[in-house]
């Protein structure tokens, strides 16, 4: 018998797979039971109203894909209204995304989201689509402290840090997220990616650059939350390409105590649920008794070089 | 540490993503072919307008990353078998094209709301075009064992490309076929003729799909001649679940244009809803 729960904060998960932001909703109750997930988490809902971007939204790569929804959002009070009831016969905790286009939005955000139901809030300051050239407040270390402590003074509930990996800086960025009050940071959003179609000589989005994501970014995925890692004695939530149950192990060994899986929900509806018996009978099969040991425990010593 | 949950029946998950067997895979003429799979009698409940989410395996050069939305042309319960027509034109129809009998591959499904017929209907019109015949099929029998005449106006390149068997399994459907090849197709044309049949033979309902200038022209003589109707829509599509927003389409309801999502809310809207024409990624 493995044991699969983990701990990120005072949050107890069954498991460390749980959805990524964006990828997840109630509907994927038709295929597989969510509480079959460690947490789930909705897509980031935003204080103001937002119709979302152009299509084509999505564009197929190799191993991978582009998006760039925008955030359609119909505002907090209808997330907390219409939304938050239909996770409550689900027993996996509830976390809820949020995005914003100031610290005083975030902060007044969050206290919103703040109610039973939701067991903690995910702070989305990476996503790519919301600013210029893909900027958010992610990208720098002071504009993360900034939303995060604003955030933090006003919610009781753990607060995770959702970062960019499109930052020059991880690692400053993660000590910033842990200095302003996160109980954990996910590593990462999507990478900024555009493609063209060469027959319609058209961006193959509809807003031009989108975020990449799917196998083909967890190798990057991966090297962030081992950056990370080293820094922040926060857990750290590895997200980026995950598919199978041999890449939450990757992911744990370089770092991080969970893992959110998101495009690969795309290809398999139920393959959250596949990843956590894959994780299974990987530890059983190496004599893992409790997953969260393989937590930071990729060894990175070399053998000296004999000359 | 163990949680208790509570108990979910099989009935909780009306949709399965599974593994089906190629039956065949032929093709009907020079242009479509015809793929017929064996599926588990979850996926047989599908209903006519709904789909299916195929996940082409990767071959020769092609590996599809995301999965490939398509209309089910015909569901045979009876023999577990859902059934579909398709045109190769990229990389998902390709890997499509080249299974053989024996194949395996994954399908999810059945999605998507589908095409409803009154219960006062004696006569519906169809108008569909090129593969958007696949799409409408299914509604030929359904509306056939209900005692409804059905007309259809077919719309191909060619009398080669016109899957007229295809469409009418059988049944008893006045077909008006047209063709760009001799001009019969063209929206003028088309328009004439609908007038003609709108005049004679008032239907109860339209149905059409896949074609921006059959929708603009169906919605005009919809509202002329007060007939209502369906379309199905196509769009690009990740998870066909209605997770992730790709594959919006403004709709008018009441007096605003809202955003719906194809896979979920659709992939069949009503005509008049359906606001503005799209163009193809």
């Amino acid at each position: 018998m493995v044991e699969l729960s983990v701990r990120i904060g005072s949050l107890t998960l069954r498991n460390p797979v749980m959805p990524a932001s964006g990828c997840f909703s109630h509907e994927f109750g038709q295929v597989f039971d969510l509480d079959r997930l460690g947490a789930l988490v909705t897509k980031s809902v935003t204080p103001k109203l937002r119709k979302g971007n152009a299509i084509p939204r999505v564009a197929e790569v190799s191993h991978g894909m582009l998006n760039s929804i925008g955030i359609p959002s119909k505002g907090i009070a209808h997330f907390v209204r219409e939304v938050v009831p239909l996770y409550a016969s689900y027993s996996s905790p509830l976390v809820a995304s949020v995005s914003a286009d100031t610290v005083a939005e975030f902060a007044d955000a969050a206290a919103a989201l703040s109610v039973p139901g939701v067991a903690a809030i995910e702070a989305n300051i990476s996503c790519p689509n919301l600013e210029a050239d893909g900027r958010a407040f992610a990208m720098m270390p002071d504009t993360t402290h900034a939303a995060v402590a604003a955030i933090r003074q006003r919610t009781a509930l753990p607060v995770w840090a959702k970062l960019t990996p499109n930052t020059g800086d991880i690692k400053a960025v993660a000590i910033a997220a842990e200095r302003a009050g996160a109980d954990a940071v996910v590593v990462a959003n999507t990478i900024l990616g555009m493609s063209i179609n060469v027959t319609t000589f058209r961006p193959t989005l509809g807003n031009v650059m989108g975020g990449l994501s799917g196998p083909a970014i967890k190798p990057i995925a991966l090297r962030l939350v081992f950056q990370c890692a080293e820094v922040v004695s926060i857990p750290v939530i590895g997200c980026g390409g995950i598919s199978t149950g041999e890449d939450v192990v990757e992911f744990m060994l370089a770092g991080a105590t969970a893992v959110q899986v998101g495009t690969a929900s795309f290809i398999h509806a139920d393959a959250m649920v596949r990843i956590v018996d894959e994780l299974r009978a990987f530890c059983a099969t190496r004599g893992v008794d409790r997953v969260a040991d393989l937590v930071h425990k990729a060894r990175v010593e070399h053998e000296p070089i004999e000359w | 540490m163990s949680i208790a949950q509570p108990m979910r029946t099989p009935a909780d998950f009306p949709v399965a993503d599974a593994r089906c067997t190629v039956r065949s895979n032929r093709a009907v003429n020079g242009r479509y072919r015809h793929l017929v799979l064996e599926a588990p009698p979850p996926l047989c409940r599908a209903a006519p307008g709904q789909f299916f989410h195929l996940l082409c395996p990767p071959a020769s050069g092609d590996d599809p990353f995301l999965r490939r939305p398509m209309s089910v042309y015909r569901i045979a319960p009876a023999k577990q078998a859902i059934e579909f027509l398709y045109n190769v034109v990229g990389a998902g129809t390709r890997s499509l094209a080249r299974l053989a009998a024996g194949d395996a591959m994954s399908v999810m499904g059945p999605l998507g709301v589908g095409f409803t017929i009154g219960p006062t209907y004696r006569h519906i019109l169809m108008v569909a075009r090129g593969v958007g015949l696949a799409t409408m099929a299914p509604v030929v029998p359904w509306a056939r064992r209900r005692g409804i005449r059905v007309s259809a106006a077919l719309s191909a390149r060619s009398r080669a490309d016109l899957m007229e068997r295809e469409f009418t399994q059988g049944e008893d459907v006045r077909v008006y076929p047209v063709f760009d090849q001799d001009g019969s197709s063209d929206v003028e044309q088309v328009e004439s003729l609908l007038r003609a049949i709108l005049a004679e033979d008032r239907p109860d309902a339209m149905f059409t799909c896949g074609s921006n200038r059959l929708m603009t022209l169906l919605q005009k003589l919809g509202l002329e001649y007060g007939v209502p109707g369906e379309i199905a829509l196509e769009q690009q599509m990740a998870c066909a679940l209605g997770v992730c927003l790709c594959c919006v389409r403004p709709i008018r309801i009441g007096g605003a244009i809202v955003h719906k999502r194809v896979c979920c809310e659709g992939p069949v809207f009503d005509l008049q809803q359906v606001a503005g024409t799209w163009r193809h990624g």
